[in-house]
Parts: C-alpha cells; sequence; structure tokens
C-alpha cells in the first residue's frame, strides 16, 4: 500500500469495506422495488401497504430546498434500496451461525458481538446495510420483558405494537426524506420497555454501511411504556469512498406517563476526504414524544463525521411536565457541512426544555445551527432556555446560527443566547507554556468547550467521543 | 388587485408625464411586483408576518393612486414646539412644504425627481415602491457640513384618503464629514391606508447620520417602511425606532459596513396592545475589518398583539475583528399575545465577536413583590417595570434633546 493510502486510513480507521457476497434488489425506486423489499423481509400485507402510501405520498412531495448546504441533485433511481449480506438471507439464530466475515467486521470496529468478550454491559443490535445481523444480550433482556429486535422482527413478532406506534411521531406524510424512508426502509433496532421496567443495560444500535451506491434507510422505534427508563446509544461507521452514500434514517421515540428515554449518538460515517471528495449525506429525521405526563426525551449527539449532516432530533411535548432536552456537539472539518439542532414543540402545561449546542467549525466547513422553539398558547408556565456555541478555526470556514422562538404563552419564559469565538491565543499559549504542543493544546480547549456535552454521555461512549472529538480536527491547525 | 394596479399605474404614468427611460423601468418593476405579488409567510423573510393576508384582511379595495394631485390643508399645531428644526412635511404623500431655514442654503442640495432608477433588490414591496412612487427626493447634505438643527419629516395624512397606497422615496447622501439627524413623525387622521417608504442612505466618509423613526399615534394604517444604510470609512449611522401607533408596521433595516471603522447601531422599541402587530427586521453585513454593530430591540406586548424581531448579523471572510451584538427582550403581559424572534448570526471570519440574545416571558412575579412590598400597587409596580424596561432603550439615543423630546411622546403615547 502506498504511503499516501494509510495515512488516509490512519485518518478514518474505519474506512475498510468488507468483502462480501451480497443479495441486492434491483436498482431504481419503484413499486417493484418496495414490494421485493416487504417480500425478502417476510412482511405482512399491512406493511406492504404502509410501504406503498408512503411511496404514492412521495410522488407528489418535493425535496426539501431551504437548507445551508447545498448538494448536486440525487438521482434516486440510480440507488440500491436493498443489499444484505448473502450469508443472512434468513437471520441467523445465533452468533454460531454468523458469517465469520462479518463477525471479523465488527471486531476490527471494536464492536464485539460475543457476549463473554464484552467487558461492559451493553446490548447490540448490529446492523450491515440494509439488515440487522445481530443482536446480543436477547435472553437476559427477554427474562424483564424487556423487547430488543431489529425491527423486521418486531414487524412479524409484535405487529400490534409496532401498528400501533410506527408513524405515530413521524407521519407518513411528513417531508420527503421521511417518507422516502417510510416507503423503503429495510432494518432498524425496535424497543420496547414495559410498565415500570428501569433497563438494566445500554442498549445500542451499531451501523454500518459496507456496499457501495447504496442508500441506507434504517427505522428505529423506541417506546417506554409508563414510568419506564432506557438508554440507547447510537454509532455509525462506513468505508471510505469517492461517490457520497445517502443515509435517510427515521427515528421515533415514544415516552409514556413517568417513562424517560435518554438517546445518544456518535455519528462517525466517512467525512469524504481532505478535498471534500466523496462522504456520507446524513439525512436523517428524529423525534420524540413525550406523550404522557412527566416524561423525559433527552437526545445527545456528537456528530464528526458524514459529509452533509442534516438533522434536527425533535422533542414534541404533549404531556403536562414533560421535560426535552437537546446536547449536541457538531464538528466539521475540511469541506464538511452540518445543518443540525433541534426543535422543542411545547404543547403541555409546566414542560421544559433545554438546548446547549455546541459547533466547531475548521478547514473549508460550514456549520449552522437551526433550530425552532414552539411555545403553543396551552403551554402554560412552561420554560425554554437554549445556548448556542461556536468555535471557529481558520477564516476561511463558516459558523452560523438560525433560530427560531415563537411564543404565544404569557406565562411561559424563553431565553436564548449564542456566541461565536475563535480560541483565544492567551488559552494557547498558557497550554503551550505549560509544555503542550499546539495540536495538543487545541485538542485540550476542544474539550472543555464541548464538556457540557460530553458530560451527558455514558461513560463507554464519553471515552470514545472526547477521543474522536480530538481526531476530527487533526491537520486544522497551523 | 392585479387590474386596478394596472389602472392605477397608468394614471401615475399619466400625472408624472415621464420619461420614456422611467415609463420603461416602472413598467419592469410593476411586471415583478405581479409575478411575485404580495409576500406571505412562505417567503422566509415574512414567515413571522403574512403580509399578503394581513393586507388583504384590513384594506378593502386597495387602491395604488390618489386622485388628488395636490397635496392637502395641514394644521400646523403639529408641529414639534419649543424645538427648533427643519421640515419637509408631506400630506397624503405629496411633498407640501420644504424648510430648510435653519442651515446655509448652498450646503444642502434638495431634488424633487421622479425619475426612478433601478434598485438591486428581490424584495416584491421594493418593486410595488419602484413601480408607483409619487415623489422621488434626493436630498444632498456638501462635505465637512453638519446640519445645525435636526431635519423632520412629517408625513400627515387627512381623512380624505382612504384604502389607498403611499409610496415614497427619498435618497439621503451624506458627503464626506457631514452629519444630519433625521426624526420621522406620523400623524394619521386616516384609516386604513398601506404606506410603502423607502428611504436609501449613503454615508461618506467620516460622517455621521443620527435617524429616529416615530409612530406613536393608534390608527388602522399599514406600513412598510425599508431603510437601506452604506456606511462608507469611519462614518456611523444610529436608528432609533418607536414603533407603536399603526395597526400593522414592519421596519426592515438593510446595513452594509463597506469600510473599515464604519458602524451601525439599532434601538428599537414595540409597545403595543389591541390586535397590533409589529415587526423588526435587521440584516447588518459586515464586510470590512474592524466594524461594529449593536441592536437592541425590547417589546411589550398587550391584548392580542404580536411583536416579531428578525435580526441578522452576517460577517464576510474579509471582516476580521468584527464586533456585532444583538439583544431582544419582550414582554407578554396577557394571554394572546405572541412574541417571535429569529435572531441569526452568519459568520465566516474566525476573529470575531458576535453574540445575541433573546427572552421573551411575564414581568418577574419577584420583582413585582418587591416593588408592591415597597408600597406601590399592582398597577403602580407594572408601570414603573414596564417604564424602566422600555427606558433602558431611549437611553441608547445619544441626542439629548431629541432623547427628551422622545421621552415626551412616549409619556403622551
Amino acid at each position: 500500500m502506498r504511503k499516501k493510502e494509510l495515512e488516509k486510513i490512519k485518518k478514518y480507521k474505519y474506512g475498510f469495506s468488507t468483502d462480501i457476497e451480497n443479495i441486492r434488489a434491483p436498482k431504481g425506486l419503484n413499486k417493484e422495488v418496495i414490494k421485493f423489499i416487504s417480500n425478502i423481509k417476510k412482511e405482512p400485507q399491512w406493511m406492504l401497504d404502509w410501504r406503498l402510501k408512503a411511496y404514492e405520498r412521495l410522488q407528489q412531495l418535493k425535496e426539501p430546498d431551504w437548507q445551508k448546504p447545498k448538494f448536486p441533485k440525487i438521482n434516486y433511481q440510480d440507488l440500491y434500496y436493498y443489499s444484505a449480506p448473502k450469508s443472512v438471507k434468513d437471520k441467523p439464530k445465533s452468533l454460531d451461525d454468523l458469517d465469520p466475515k462479518l463477525l471479523e467486521t465488527y471486531n476490527k470496529l471494536g464492536i464485539a458481538l460475543v457476549e463473554q468478550k464484552r467487558l461492559n454491559n451493553i446490548a447490540v443490535d448490529a446492523v450491515f446495510d440494509s439488515v440487522s445481523v445481530a443482536t446480543t444480550f436477547k435472553d437476559k433482556l427477554t427474562e424483564q420483558g424487556i423487547i430488543f429486535c431489529s425491527i423486521s422482527e418486531a414487524i412479524q413478532k409484535h405487529p400490534e405494537l409496532v401498528k400501533k406506534y410506527l408513524g405515530s411521531v413521524i407521519p407518513l406524510t411528513d417531508h420527503y426524506f421521511a417518507t422516502l424512508n417510510s416507503a423503503v426502509f429495510t432494518d432498524g433496532s425496535f424497543v420496547y420497555i414495559p410498565k415500570g421496567i428501569r433497563c438494566p443495560m445500554e442498549l445500542s444500535t451499531y451501523f454500518r454501511i459496507n456496499a457501495s451506491e447504496t442508500g441506507q434507510f434504517e427505522r428505529t422505534l423506541i417506546i417506554a411504556d409508563k414510568g419506564s427508563y432506557v438508554s440507547y446509544l447510537e454509532g455509525c461507521t462506513a468505508p471510505m469512498r469517492d461517490e457520497n452514500q445517502l443515509h435517510a434514517a427515521n427515528v421515533e421515540l415514544i415516552a409514556l406517563d413517568d417513562a424517560e428515554i435518554k438517546y445518544s449518538t456518535v455519528q462517525n460515517w466517512y467525512p469524504g476526504d481532505k478535498d471534500g471528495k466523496g462522504g456520507i449525506y446524513n439525512f436523517v429525521t428524529k423525534r420524540g414524544l413525550c406523550k404522557g405526563k412527566n416524561s423525559k426525551i433527552s437526545w445527545t449527539q456528537v456528530e464528526t463525521g458524514s459529509a452533509i449532516t442534516w438533522k434536527y432530533p425533535s422533542c414534541i411535548l404533549k404531556g403536562d411536565n414533560s421535560v426535552g432536552e437537546f446536547y449536541s456537539i457538531a464538528i466539521t472539518n475540511n469541506y464538511q457541512k452540518a445543518d443540525t439542532g433541534t426543535k422543542m414543540i411545547h404543547l403541555g402545561k409546566n414542560t421544559k426544555s433545554k438546548i446547549i449546542s455546541k459547533g466547531i467549525s475548521a478547514g473549508f466547513a460550514d456549520n449552522t445551527y437551526r433550530g425552532l422553539v414552539d411555545i403553543s398558547s396551552k403551554a402554560d408556565s412552561s420554560t425554554n432556555f437554549t445556548q448556542c456555541d461556536s468555535l471557529l478555526m481558520g477564516n476561511k470556514c463558516g459558523a452560523h446560527t438560525v433560530p427560531y422562538i415563537k411564543n404565544k404563552n404569557s406565562s411561559s419564559n424563553v431565553a436564548h443566547e449564542a456566541t461565536t469565538s475563535k480560541i483565544s491565543d492567551e488559552q494557547l499559549y498558557y497550554c503551550s507554556q505549560r509544555g503542550l504542543n499546539q495540536e495538543e493544546a487545541v485538542g485540550l480547549i476542544v474539550n472543555g468547550f464541548c464538556k457540557q456535552v460530553l458530560q451527558q454521555l455514558p461513560m463507554e461512549f464519553a471515552v470514545e467521543a472526547q477521543k474522536l472529538v480530538g481526531i476530527s480536527l487533526e491537520g486544522s491547525v497551523g | 388587485m392585479e387590474e386596478q394596479l394596472k389602472i392605477d399605474f397608468d394614471k401615475v404614468i399619466q400625472n408624472l408625464k415621464s420619461s420614456k427611460k422611467d415609463i420603461e423601468v416602472r413598467q419592469k418593476n410593476l411586471n415583478e411586483f405581479i409575478k411575485n405579488g404580495f409576500p406571505n409567510k412562505r417567503t422566509e423573510d415574512w414567515k413571522f408576518s403574512d403580509f399578503n393576508q394581513i393586507i388583504t384582511s384590513n384594506i378593502k379595495g386597495l387602491k395604488f393612486f390618489n386622485n388628488e394631485t395636490k397635496p392637502g390643508e395641514f394644521d400646523q399645531s403639529i408641529f414639534v414646539n419649543n424645538f427648533t428644526h427643519n421640515k419637509i412635511i408631506f400630506v397624503n404623500g405629496l411633498i407640501s412644504m420644504l424648510d430648510f431655514n435653519c442651515e446655509e442654503k448652498n450646503k444642502i442640495e434638495v431634488i424633487d425627481t421622479h425619475e426612478t432608477e433601478d434598485l438591486n433588490s428581490k424584495n416584491p414591496l421594493i418593486f410595488l415602491n419602484n413601480a408607483l412612487k409619487f415623489n422621488y427626493i434626493k436630498l444632498t447634505i456638501k462635505e465637512n457640513y453638519s446640519l445645525n438643527k435636526p431635519l423632520i419629516i412629517y408625513n400627515i395624512t387627512n381623512n380624505k384618503l382612504n384604502s389607498n397606497t403611499i409610496s415614497q422615496r427619498i435618497d439621503f447622501i451624506l458627503k464626506k464629514n457631514s452629519s444630519l439627524k433625521l426624526i420621522n413623525l406620523f400623524d394619521d387622521n386616516s384609516n386604513n391606508n398601506f404606506y410603502n417608504i423607502n428611504y436609501q442612505f449613503k454615508i461618506g466618509k467620516d460622517a455621521i447620520l443620527k435617524n429616529y423613526k416615530i409612530d406613536s399615534q393608534l390608527n388602522s394604517n399599514i406600513k412598510y417602511f425599508f431603510n437601506n444604510i452604506d456606511l462608507e470609512h469611519n462614518s456611523l449611522a444610529e436608528t432609533f425606532i418607536f414603533s407603536t401607533g399603526s395597526k400593522f408596521i414592519k421596519n426592515e433595516i438593510n446595513c452594509n459596513l463597506n469600510d473599515q471603522y464604519s458602524s451601525a447601531f439599532i434601538n428599537g422599541i414595540i409597545n403595543l396592545k389591541n390586535d397590533q402587530h409589529h415587526e423588526i427586521k435587521t440584516n447588518i453585513n459586515h464586510l470590512a475589518k474592524n466594524t461594529k454593530s449593536y441592536q437592541l430591540v425590547k417589546s411589550v406586548l398587550n391584548n392580542n398583539s404580536k411583536g416579531v424581531y428578525q435580526g441578522k448579523i452576517f460577517v464576510n471572510s474579509k471582516a476580521q475583528k468584527t464586533d456585532g451584538y444583538q439583544l431582544s427582550k419582550a414582554l407578554l403581559l396577557d394571554e394572546n399575545t405572541e412574541f417571535d424572534a429569529k435572531p441569526e448570526l452568519e459568520i465566516y471570519a474566525d476573529d470575531v465577536k458576535c453574540s445575541h440574545g433573546s427572552t421573551s416571558g411575564n414581568l418577574d412575579e419577584d420583582v413585582l413583590f418587591y416593588a408592591m412590598s415597597r408600597g406601590l400597587n399592582y398597577q403602580q409596580s407594572k408601570k414603573l417595570l414596564i417604564n424602566g424596561f422600555l427606558l433602558d432603550v431611549v437611553e441608547k439615543i445619544t441626542d439629548l434633546e431629541i432623547k427628551d423630546l422622545i421621552k415626551n411622546i412616549m409619556e403622551n403615547s
């Protein structure tokens, strides 16, 4: 391997691809492909009808174009909407049946699927291209009545739950990418926590795009029944390719009375090379519904990858006294672009929301915080606090803040503040005086800048995220 | 509407006896407007104020041409007392009087023209203004001349005017090292009219503009003000907006800090009641190094009113050492009031100091309690707190004489 390529790999260590035989749907987007997907997943008729309804709707929708990062038009007919390793045509019953190549891939990514090898207590659902290949710790969770499986499995085994909640937060008709996902979604995780149960371990999904010319359309649905608690993690990587790949996921969270869902994401899709070639288009719709009283949904995201990140994890605070939180770090380097933020929609009385967003922009990157805080006239005594800080490194990059604040209730309070700055020479000088080189100093200062958000992550993730923050900014100083 | 617009447009052209070139430009602007129509909430800039809906629900049978082509009479008692000043008086949108008695004659040049120049804009209301404007004044202040006294522009309407459009355009050219203090006053005795006023300011090197816009009388008119301010090296523009009178007002300010050490200050008060709806929208473009901008907007909203603040700070990658600040605070005093804000930053330079803040909510109960425990009743305490809240903005006015004048107007309104 040439030296240059070695260096490239060093930068993005998840950039390898696995050579594995695939089953693919025919190229293109049409009813036949949707039927193919539904068929291969052995879905019941109602699911296929649902997908086709979404497809019908999609024909009337236009791709939105209000976002800051512009991208060349995507040819939706030139994509594969389903791609799965041949060996998992029927989902393997146990890890012994799993293709060793897949196992090796996940080991390489640092995700041990063999339970005995795991030090920490995290159950993993591993999604490879369009299918879930393995789910760990299933037995232990089933004991408590917790359902943690792939969404395809849930459609077959728990149709009543899926029917009731799928599309209840993100309706079929929502917007272009969400509707596209509804029509062609392939796999993802399904979580149901029964009444009064506190999930004993972290649940997590690891998404991997492997095949080329494929879009990944995953769908995650998490339901926390009355008085339950769950913490869910999500990680993503993809091989280095010169083409741009589309990832359009839908994530729906539903928290009933007194329930709490904590959703953390460390997004490290391939960001493209340093000239902006390749990388993932990460157009994700994430929305949580605090349906019951005293419920709480908390989003934490560390966005370091993707050529374009375009997502707004939102909370609809419908139940009285419900709480929504959003903690975000978005780091863009080289030619990466991010347009991310949140929506906090206050409908219930005495609802509270908090938004902490940290944007870091380096190289030629563009980083936008866009958020909505909407207090409806019925949301008495609600409060919102928003803080958006941006850090700029160099004068070729951009940092933007576009908050929309609507307050229709005189007993509610909304406060928003935002700052933009750079790392001051004094801070750098102080660190170098203490013996740190410039890159270490920047890493330290940036980690301090992000601390408020990193603190929110579960411990194992926090350590990884901290490292990721440092790596993402390598080469941006000096 | 389109039919009426075309008929009235022909009347405007006939009455002005326009040149061929002028007609061409006006026609082009009219076509652009017809293509776009009145902006609605699908237009990003009008997201919180659906102008099309506001104008159609408030004004029935909107006309675009005033049949009385001579300005009417006006009552001289509206002039501000004990305050020597220069005057420009518009009655029903037509120029009635120009009075620069306090100034040296050859230092100020006023040209009353109507020849249209195309403006580089995509705003449909500016197209409309360009197509229909009747009076177009170019006011130039010569180099090194500071006006002795402020200039007050009175906009008077009488009850003969109804469901009409008033389109006005004034260009202010401040040459090197000159200065102007400008006050806009409105005396509305009419109802259901649509004001569309476009001011263009060109502020030369070292020049100073102080611009105060006061709309304090309750009336049912709809007003759209567009100010474009271009600032050169070391120049300064201060804008103060007092927005309480009309049914709907949108004050839009576009400010270009084109050269080093130029600065812009925009302060505003929105104080509303009874179904009023006012908006302040600013767009500050930092285009050169070492420029500064400061914005403070405070709103007080009473029963059923709606206030909107949209502010944007744009920093070009060349504009290092920019200092940009933006603060919006709103008090929602009654149910059914609404305050929407979109404070926006778009920054492409790293060595900058930019921040914004926005809050909205009711009066702090603890503070009210404190005031009442000192012997004030509830109403008095509330009034005290609201006054204090708003005076904060008035105190930013740098001209003492005008500050007193505005405090006076505030007390009486």
